[in-house]
This record gives C-alpha cells, structure tokens and sequence, in this order.
C-alpha cells in the first residue's frame, strides 16, 4: 500500500566511496523504493581513444581507464592480444600476469571492506546500535582504527608490484607473451614474505582465526555460530551488523551470475535458476535503448559494437550501456566466481537468501581469505629458473577477445584490427553489467532490480539502506562507461 | 590547520589510489602531521549525496573557506562546450562549473596527475570528450581556468603531473603548502613541483651501464637499457621515480619496461609506438636533455666499440649470465 504523504523522487549524489561517479535516481512510495534509475554521469570515451592506434598501445591505454583495477585492464588487453596472435606466454609468465592480478584483487576487496563499505555502520544514524561503539572506533571514516590498519597492510601488500611490476597502478610488466621482469630467487622468497605478513594482518585483525578455516566454511548454520561465539574480529562484527539490520534481506536481484574465470582457474561459467552452466560470449550483446549513445535499434555483439554519444538523446540517462547475455541482465562479482566454482557456503547462502547484501559481503570476505592462500602458492610454483616471456608477433589484421576478472566482476575486451590498427575496441566492464540501465524491454539493471523495496525513512536525502545496496557491489564507475 | 576538498573528473581515480599507497608515514597519519584536515574527498569521507552538495554550496556562498582545492582527472569540455559529459552526480551541473567556482574560491589549486594538469590520457587521440587541464591544454597554457588564474594565495596551478602521481609526490606538495613553504619559483616551465620535477627518470635507473655502452634491450624482459629500441624516455622526463621509488622498491624501468614520461604535457601521443623508439638513420631521435647531438652520436659509437663482454651479454637476457669479475687483491 502506498503513502501517497510520503511519496517522493530522490536523486542521490553524489555517490562516494564507489570508485568513479554515481547518481541513483528513486522513485519512492510507502517508505520504500518502487523504481530505480542508476546513471554514470561521466564519458571519457576509451574506446573512441583505441581506435586508429597501434593495437600494442592499448597496453598503455587500457590500464588508465581504471585506478583502481588498472591490472586487470592490463591483463584483459594482453588475453586480447595474445588471441590476436594465437599465441601464449609461457608458464612462468602466465603465472607472474595473474599473481600481479590477484594482489589487485586482494588489495580491492581489504579497500572495499574497511574503505568504502564499513563505514556506513560508524554513521550517526546507527548510534544506538549494540554494535555501534566498536563499527564506530574500527569503520569512522578515514579515522577508524581498523580503516588505517586496512590502509597500511594494503600498501604493504602492494609491495608485490614493486618487485614484479615496477609500480602500481598502470604498470606495463604485463605484456601480451608474458611479463618484461624475471623474477629471481631473492625476489620469490621477498615475495613470500609480504604475503606470509599480510596473511598475518588478516588473521590477527580480519578473521580472527587462519584463513584456511574461513576458506572453508561450507554450511549458513557456520556463520550463525560465528556472528554468536566466534573469534572476535571484523568479520563477526559484519555478521553481527548484518544480522541487526537484516542485510541478508536487503539488494537482492535477479540471482543470475556470470564469470568469466581467471587465467589460473579457466573454468568460468553462470549460474541461473540455482544450478552451475556454460557461458556462451557469443550470446553476449549490449543494448543502447537507455544510454545515451546511438545505435539504439538493434543490440550489438561487442565484436559488432559501437561508442558514439548522443548527448542530446532524451531517453537515455546513463552513458553506461546495457549488457545482456542471452537476452537477460546478469550480475558478475564474488558472488558469481564463488558459485561457478562451488564454494559451497555461498552456494547455501544463494540458495537461501539469494544474492543479497550479506551474501556479497560474506562471498568476497571467502574468497579474500582463499585468494590469499592460492597466491602464496601461486608464488611458490614460479620457477626462477625458466622463461618469463615470449617474443609474439601481432598479425596485420584479425580480431580476438580477452577475458578477465576484477575484484568487482567479469571483464572483457573485444578487439578488431585492421591494416596494423585497431580498427575497433569494445570493451565490458563488470559494473557495466551490475550497474547496466533498463534495457529495450523496459528489463532493469541488477542494481536498479535490488534497489526496489529499500527501505526508505521519512525526511531521509540520502537513504542509508540504499547506499548499502550500492555498496554491497563493490561498484568501479569509471570503468562503467569507461 | 588547512583544509582540503578533492574532486575528481574525468580521469580514472589512479592518483588517489596511488596516493592510498603512501609509506611511512601512511597517507592520513601524513595529512594529520601536516595539519589538514579533509573537507571531503570521494574516496575517504563519509559525507554522500546531500550533506556533500550542501558543502560545496557553501564554499561558493563563502559560508564555509576552503584552503586547498585538488582536483583529479581532467577537465571535460565537451559536448560543445557544454561539459554535460561530466555532470557533477547530484547536482544536475557540469563539473567543469562547480571547479571554476571553487578554483575562484580556494587560496590553493592543485592539479593532481597529469590528466588534471594538462589533459592527459583522456584527451588521446580523438580527444572524444574534449578534455583538457586546469590550466594547460596540452603545452598550451589556458585550459579550463585560463593563463591568468592566481588562486587567493597567489600561485597559478600547481601540477602534480604523474600519470599516476607517485604518492610523496602528491603529500609532499600538500605539507609545503600547508608550512607556507612554497613559492612561485619552486614550480619549473609547467608549473610542477621542481622538488620532483628537476630530476630525470634516468636518474639512479639500475641500467645505467646498459646505457654507458648502449647495450641494448631488444624485448620485453630483457636486461638492457631500453632507450634505442624499447621507447625508453627516461633520460629526457622530469620526475626522480628511480630515486625514490614505487611500492617498496619499484619504478618503470625496474620493472622492465620503457619511461613513456608520463609527467609531460602531450606524453599521451608521442607520434610513435610507446613501446617502439624512432630513429632516424638508426639513431634515436630523441636524445639526452641537454646532449648535443653529435656529441651523442660520437659517444655511442665509442662506448659500443668498447662495451665489455659482460654488459653486452647480460643485456640481452632477463637474468645475469656474466658476473662482474672478483678481483682477487693481488691481481688488482
């Protein structure tokens, strides 16, 4: 039933604490949200910049659509051009690509939990809460101790890429065949060391117990008997919170994920109607009806896609486009990687409460303590001894595609070269797809489908349940339109 | 105290990101230290949406003083002049209006990275969303505040090019203006801080004896001095990134790969391949800041002639495979 008193139309932003620029527009009836448009107010144009270059420049490109992801740009480009070449780079320097990946993935879910999203916990509003006096002490924005803490070992962490990649972010190691940097025997076992004391932070600090126990959580009764009598720390502060406000009914929409998978774990994949499938990209198209961009009849396969704004459009309101695989909007993120690879809490959390706030936060804080496990090994298996890198030839013409994760989801680049240049660059996002606008069947985006029922209080500008939601996706808007 | 409010635009939020890696101290021990306190910055604040539109009303009604205005990414022009491609969220008005009005409103600017400073990245090629910087378009002084602008306390801009800008650089900068230890005479030619910006990449780079004898590398991983083949600019680009270093122990050429000079107005289209060295008649044709040409072109072909055994091996590989040789002490 609807409260026609407190019947209202909120443009929310700016947005901070997301990485890049949002503007949430929400229709607002009987305290709640009834729709929800998500606009990305700012175009660069990326892939207008590509075109007409020397297809090996988009490795000094690509890494600047994104500061905060910039290495996974990186790595989509090098998977692009590599497929151009029909060729690879040899174990070693697949393997140093994808450490330098997963630390920027590791360092993006610490900035994520402790930067952007915990801080909403520590806000006024909340003061009464039982929780609140330690959200507020640990999250306070840009004072909380745990928010500091989180900052230092992040910049510990990233003294990975000192040694691998010369400097983060936009570090051109990362070449298509490999990387330009052999790492020797003193650098493996430096490398080892960063990565035994950032283990240490997450246990001491994070967790509260070894990340093998986290990784391993398999059943929702688990993460009751934690948030009651688990090790103190931040995680059972979230599980304490989430339980409070009932975050694990909150942001759920369509539960349909995608994954493209990484180069050390091929496997990516959806999931859809509670069951694991193959992911087809030929079924991949984005649609222009909602964005202001022309080409707005048809959908186009990224390998047949177009960037031109139209700024004077009037049914557009984002300049981010519309993804949609088989038709269908489809959500990417930790979520999606846990489910395809059969993380079995997750899959129990999806099937229960589905993809809510709690079931975003909880799957990367798994995949956060199993990805710093898999590094340590992935640096144990680099063999110091063989080649880093492959001399590979580009071809004149041809078109390739290179695919990814983000810490916040699946990432694609289509590439098409002609005459030594590229002739066209398309590029996917994973908030493209998260944040995507309604579609030409009126179908909204994820975010725009779990903003719908947010509760909304009387006088409130800027509603908090609705910057949790947006929040919970880990959200990185400059690559959304890029 | 000062205070900072730090607006991004059209750039990919890497110099903020950057800057979370500050080290001893860390970024917001740092700021602490140097008395400034964070009006809003979109990364760190808890403000949102309404109460930060509030903020920014009120330093244009001069209800609230601002100190230091930093701005990130570049500034979008386009549509037409419109701005529209960057709407301020929240605010229905183009970003580039909100920083004309702040600019004319703060007694510091600060242009952090090199797309805020001259354009950037963001205005490669087509230039689709017609960026440019605070105050140069390119080498072109103007830009969005125009040649003239002063900022209360009297400097023009002040560039903190980098693409992305090392962290220090960036604190640095912020502690000097909040001591009132920077003047006028300490920005160089684009208005960069010359603490950083009159050293050269080249600088303490660990191929310098690549480079004595032009041993060169040929491709990616190899061990040599990469300014004859690989596009390397490092002695010709302002910025001391071998001597202070990246994340730990870092800088481009450590990890294997050319300077493109990202501290430089224009470095976004060198007219070449990044990765790839013009040469005319095989000699590069951007040589040494302050080496005469046929100075270089003479030295080249001496140090070539006697490069050792070791160096010319070593370059071309990814790992030394000649040691230098131990001198026992009575063959010395």
């Amino acid at each position: 039933m609807t409260d026609a008193a407190t019947d209202r139309r909120l443009i929310v932003g700016p947005f901070n604490r997301v990485e890049g620029d949002l503007e949430v527009h929400l229709d607002v009836a009987g305290g709640a949200v009834r729709a929800a448009r998500v606009n990305s107010p700012l175009f660069r144009g990326f892939e207008r910049i590509l075109e007409g270059r020397d297809p090996r420049d988009a490795l000094v490109i690509v890494p600047r659509i994104c500061g905060i992801c910039s290495v996974s740009q990186s790595v989509a480009a090098a998977r692009a051009l590599e497929g151009l070449a029909g060729a690879a780079p040899p174990p070693n320097g697949l393997l140093a690509q994808e450490i330098m990946r997963a630390v920027e993935n590791i360092g993006d879910h610490l900035t994520h939990f402790h930067v952007f999203f915990m801080p909403d916990f520590a806000r006024a509003a909340y003061a009464g809460r039982p929780w609140f006096g330690q959200a507020e002490a640990g999250f306070k924005a840009a004072a909380g101790s745990a928010v500091r803490e989180a900052v230092a070992a992040r910049s510990n962490l990233f003294h990975v890429f000192g040694i691998m990649g010369g400097k983060w972010p936009h570090t051109l190691t990362i070449q298509p065949g490999g990387v330009s940097r052999a790492v020797d025997a003193r650098d493996k076992v430096r490398l080892g060391a960063i990565v035994a004391d950032f283990k240490r932070f997450l246990e001491g600090r994070l967790y509260g117990a070894p990340l093998e126990t986290v990784a391993a959580l398999a059943m929702p009764g688990e993460l009751e008997a934690w948030r009651d009598h688990g090790p103190a720390g931040h995680f059972r502060l979230f599980l304490e919170i989430a339980a409070d406000l009932g975050l694990d009914r909150l942001g759920r929409a369509y539960d349909r994920f995608l994954s493209y998978g990484t180069g050390l774990a091929p496997a990516g994949g959806i999931w859809q109607a509670g069951a694991a499938g193959a992911l087809d990209p030929a079924l991949i198209a984005e649609d222009h009806s909602h964005a202001r961009m022309a080409g707005r009849e048809r959908r186009h396969h990224p390998f047949d896609g177009s960037t031109v704004p139209d700024g004077a459009d009037e049914d557009g309101y984002t300049w981010c486009k519309a993804p949609r695989l088989a038709g269908l909007p489809f959500e990417t993120g930790a979520v999606a990687r846990q489910l395809v690879g059969g993380q079995p809490l997750i899959r129990a959390l999806a099937a229960g409460e589905g993809g809510t706030v709690r079931t975003r936060v909880v799957a990367r804080l798994v995949e956060l303590a199993a990805a710093v496990l898999d590094l340590g090994q992935a640096i144990r298996r680099l063999d110091v001894r063989d080649a880093w890198f492959t001399d590979i030839r580009l071809p004149d013409s041809g078109r390739a595609m290179g695919l990814t994760e983000a810490a916040r989801g699946a990432l694609g680049h289509w590439l098409r070269v002609e005459g030594g240049r590229i002739a066209a660059y398309q590029i996917i996002a994973p908030t493209t797809w998260n944040f995507s606008p309604r579609d030409s069947d009126g179908v909204p985006g994820p975010l725009e489908a779990a903003l719908v029922g947010a509760p909304v209080a009387d006088g409130e500008r800027t509603p908090v349940a609705v910057q949790h939601i947006v929040r919970s996706f880990d959200p990185c808007m400059v690559c959304t339109v890029h | 105290m000062m205070n900072l409010l730090w607006l991004q635009s059209g750039g990919c939020g890497g110099c903020t990101m950057s800057m979370m890696c500050a080290e001893a101290p860390d970024l917001l021990a740092t700021l602490d230290g140097a008395g400034i306190d964070l009006l809003w910055h979109p990364t760190l604040s808890e403000a949102t949406g309404a109460e930060v539109v509030d903020l920014l009303q009120a330093i244009v009604e001069r209800r609230q003083g601002l100190d230091i205005l930093c701005v990130e990414g570049s500034l979008l022009l386009g549509p037409n002049g419109s701005g529209r491609f960057h709407m301020m969220a929240g605010t229905g008005r183009p970003m580039i209006d909100w920083v004309r009005d702040l600019a004319a409103r703060a007694r510091h600017v600060v242009a952090v990275g090199t797309c805020a400073a001259f354009g950037g990245i963001t205005a490669a090629g087509v230039n689709p969303a017609d960026a440019c910087g605070l105050q140069y378009d390119g080498r072109q002084k103007g830009g969005l505040l125009g040649p003239g602008f002063r900022a209360g306390a009297g400097l023009p801009v002040i560039n903190v090019a980098g693409c992305p800008t090392h962290p220090n650089w960036v604190t640095e900068t912020l502690m000097l203006l909040a001591g009132g230890d920077m003047a006028a005479g300490d920005l160089d030619l684009y208005q960069r801080p010359r603490f950083y910006a009159d050293h050269l990449v080249h600088h303490g780079c660990p191929r310098n004896e690549y480079y004595e004898y032009k041993a060169s590398a040929h491709k990616p991983s190899d061990l040599g001095c990469m300014m004859e083949h690989m596009g390397c600019l490092g002695t010709q680009a302002h910025a001391d990134c071998n001597t202070r270093l990246w994340n730990g122990e870092g800088s481009c050429t450590r990890g294997g790969y050319a300077c493109i000079n990202c501290t430089a107005p224009e470095f976004e289209e060198p007219g070449h391949m990044f990765l790839e060295t013009p040469k005319l008649a095989g000699i590069p044709i951007g040589l040494p800041t302050d080496m005469p040409k046929a100075w270089f072109v003479a030295l080249s072909s001496l140090a070539k002639a006697a490069t050792p055994d070791r160096v010319r091996r070593n370059a071309a590989t990814d790992r030394i495979v000649v040691p230098p040789t131990v001198h026992e002490k009575r063959k010395r």
